[in-house]
């Protein structure tokens, strides 16, 4: 995605709550978040060591630019990336419970 | 005759890629027209309007205070909303409604864009939303294309008082 505080440059974070998603944040100026409508909530798999959404808060969903699927280089990391969610970043309460 | 037709097929097929990745690069990079609905930039531009956008100054980043953007709107990135830059990052910005007796500012954060629609009463525009990602903005408005007797280049802003110089 497009980061919110430089648009010159892309970052590369993990989804973990969608619009309407309550998440307990790390470090951020509120401690739950409601992920509003359009938006979303990224983070870094590196947790206090990453520009992320518990820094900038949600992202609009038109920021997103692309969805990385594997690492090509170099060789002797060469995978398919997962879509995991950390179990300890699960959100709260889903909107439709 | 069926080589003929197999022929005929292929290079029609490949006149519509060739102009198809043409235009689609046209309308990403170079510009495009929009038709405008929605009353939150009267008088400058009615419900209907046909306008011409460039995207040349959102690459080049040169998106100045005064220009009237298409924009992806931040709750819904299916739409695209006109409004005009009333502030960029670091600009302070009026955050209040004309009516309020008691003024707000706010500084325009890093990386972010403060929009307003012309018609302050009807809009709803980053006084509602707060401020807008610079990376967002699809592209600057430069022409005005229909109705014909309001063809040409577009007003300035009819609310100066909006924009505040540090």
């Amino acid at each position: 995605l497009r980061s919110p505080r430089n648009p010159e440059q892309k970052i590369i974070k993990r989804v973990i709550a969608l619009e309407g998603d309550i998440i307990k944040t790390i470090g951020y100026k509120k401690k739950y978040v409601k992920v509003p409508h359009g938006h979303i909530w990224v983070e870094g798999d590196h947790h206090g060591h990453s520009f992320d959404s518990n820094a900038f808060g949600p992202v609009s969903l038109g920021l997103l630019h692309a969805r990385a699927t594997h690492i090509l280089w170099p060789p002797h990391r060469w995978q398919k990336l997962q879509p995991m969610l950390p179990p300890e970043r699960k959100p709260l309460r889903r909107e439709q419970e | 005759m069926l080589r003929n037709a197999l022929g005929k097929t292929f290079r029609f097929l490949g006149y519509t890629v060739q102009y198809g990745c043409i235009a689609h690069c046209a309308f990403e990079y170079l510009g495009g027209i929009v038709v405008c609905s929605g009353p939150s930039m009267e008088p400058t531009i009615q419900n209907s309007d046909i306008v011409f956008s460039e995207n040349l100054s959102r690459h080049f980043y040169c998106i100045r205070k005064g220009d009237i953007v298409i924009v992806k709107s931040p709750n819904d990135p299916r739409s695209n909303i006109c409004k005009r830059v009333i502030g960029l990052e670091g600009d302070k910005v009026c955050t209040s409604n004309p009516s309020d007796f008691l003024k707000s500012h706010s500084y325009v954060p890093k990386g972010h864009v403060w929009l307003e629609g012309d018609n302050l009463r009807n809009s709803t525009d980053s006084r509602c939303y707060g401020p807008v990602p610079y990376g967002l903005i699809r592209g600057r408005i430069c022409l005005k294309i229909w109705p014909l007797n309001d063809f040409g280049f577009l007003r300035a802003s009819p609310n100066g008082h909006r924009f505040l110089d540090d």
